[in-house]
């Protein structure tokens, strides 16, 4: 059945205004969930609140098991799901440079806009920014060309190159995460600040 | 958030992203700005070959619900202020000077990374993808060590 858009069950038009749909309940879990403020997003890197650290890989591992669940009841193929290729080169150079801009900024760009929108100034500075640095990347494209698309691998999975199965690696994820989450409780009780209160409004 | 990330993958086969929007909107501009610096350059010809509306964009419009979305949380939790979020030891300026240059990297990787936090990190993730997982460990990992450097922003 799924996914809607590929087995067209939906009108490209429909796809795009689902997409405006999606992107409301996105903002809106982003919002909730504290992802616009930046010094709970930088909390994560000082443990003073890793609430968003916390989210985020929940995030990922409902994904991972809803993708799965979906499959095991054939309501979704998976072949259809756009995997994401590995250029080894520019995955860890762009992450490299990413992390700084986001110790720098305090915001990344989903949730920068999350944040713009509930009236944070940085985060609208955040964004001009971002306009400036794809500039600067589309403009000098030949300059970094080469490491752009150097050491790639196609878009092969972890599990498969690990070889596991989706489900026995999907759980080995969980349980890290968890044992991450007792970390993250521990270090908000270590480094807890006087100056900053968590769930703050 | 992880359940919106399904619904994305049902209804489109796609995950989440956001960087991607702005590229749409950058190339749109310079496009409007100066059409024949687009003409010659290799780079925005590829682009507009595979998207030949970027506007017209999957990202796009999913950002525009994002902005809705964050705007309806923060209504109905009573956070709607125009304020600068800082550490109380630096000033507005210093905050406002870091916020950009940090959007400039941010926007540069993204690029360069094929993908942001969610597009690459989250998403890739979700997907179990190699460069999902390397991209998230690039991205934490560096903020994680370069924090000691920039403390003073947040502590």
């Amino acid at each position: 059945m799924g996914p809607l858009f590929v087995n067209e069950i939906i009108s490209e038009n429909t796809n795009l205004f689902l997409a405006f749909i999606i992107g409301i309940g996105f903002g809106f879990v982003l919002e909730v969930n504290g992802f616009s403020s930046s010094r709970r997003l930088a909390g994560m890197f000082y443990g003073y609140d890793t609430t968003v650290l916390k989210v985020f890989f929940t995030a990922a591992i409902v994904g991972a098991l809803g993708l799965l669940f979906l499959s095991l009841f054939n309501w979704i193929d998976l072949s259809y799901i756009y995997i994401n290729p590995a250029y080894m080169y520019s995955a860890i150079g762009g992450g490299v440079v990413m992390g700084a801009g986001f110790i720098m900024g305090g915001y990344c760009p989903g949730t920068s806009f999350c944040a713009a929108s509930i009236g944070k100034l940085d985060a609208l500075a955040f964004i001009g920014g971002m306009f400036i640095g794809i500039l600067i990347f589309t403009e000098g494209y030949p300059l970094w060309e080469d490491f752009y698309n150097a050491r790639f691998l196609g878009s092969p999975l972890l599990s498969s190159i690990l070889g596991m199965s989706r489900g026995v690696f999907t759980f080995l994820i969980v349980l890290v995460a968890l044992g991450m989450f007792w970390v993250g409780e521990w270090s908000e009780k270590k480094f807890a600040r006087d100056d900053y209160k968590l769930n703050q409004k | 958030m992880g359940l919106v990330l399904v619904a994305a993958f049902w209804v489109s086969g796609r995950g989440l992203g956001a960087s991607g929007a702005i590229k749409s909107v950058v190339v749109t501009g310079v496009k409007t700005v100066a059409p024949a610096h687009v003409e010659n350059t290799t780079f925005y010809q590829e682009y507009l070959e595979t998207h030949p509306n970027p506007l017209k964009e999957w990202l796009v419009f999913e950002m525009l619900g994002v902005i809705v979305g964050g705007f309806l949380s923060g209504a109905i939790a009573g956070r709607l202020k125009f304020t600068v979020e800082k550490s109380p030891k630096i000033t507005n300026k210093t905050r406002l000077i870091f916020a950009v240059l940090g959007g400039v990297f941010f926007g540069f990787g993204s690029q360069l990374g094929r993908g942001c936090t969610s597009g690459s990190a989250l998403t890739g993730m979700a997907v179990l993808s190699v460069g999902g997982f390397v991209t998230m460990a690039a991205i934490f990992g560096t903020a994680f060590v370069l924090a000691y450097f920039a403390r003073k922003l947040w502590i």
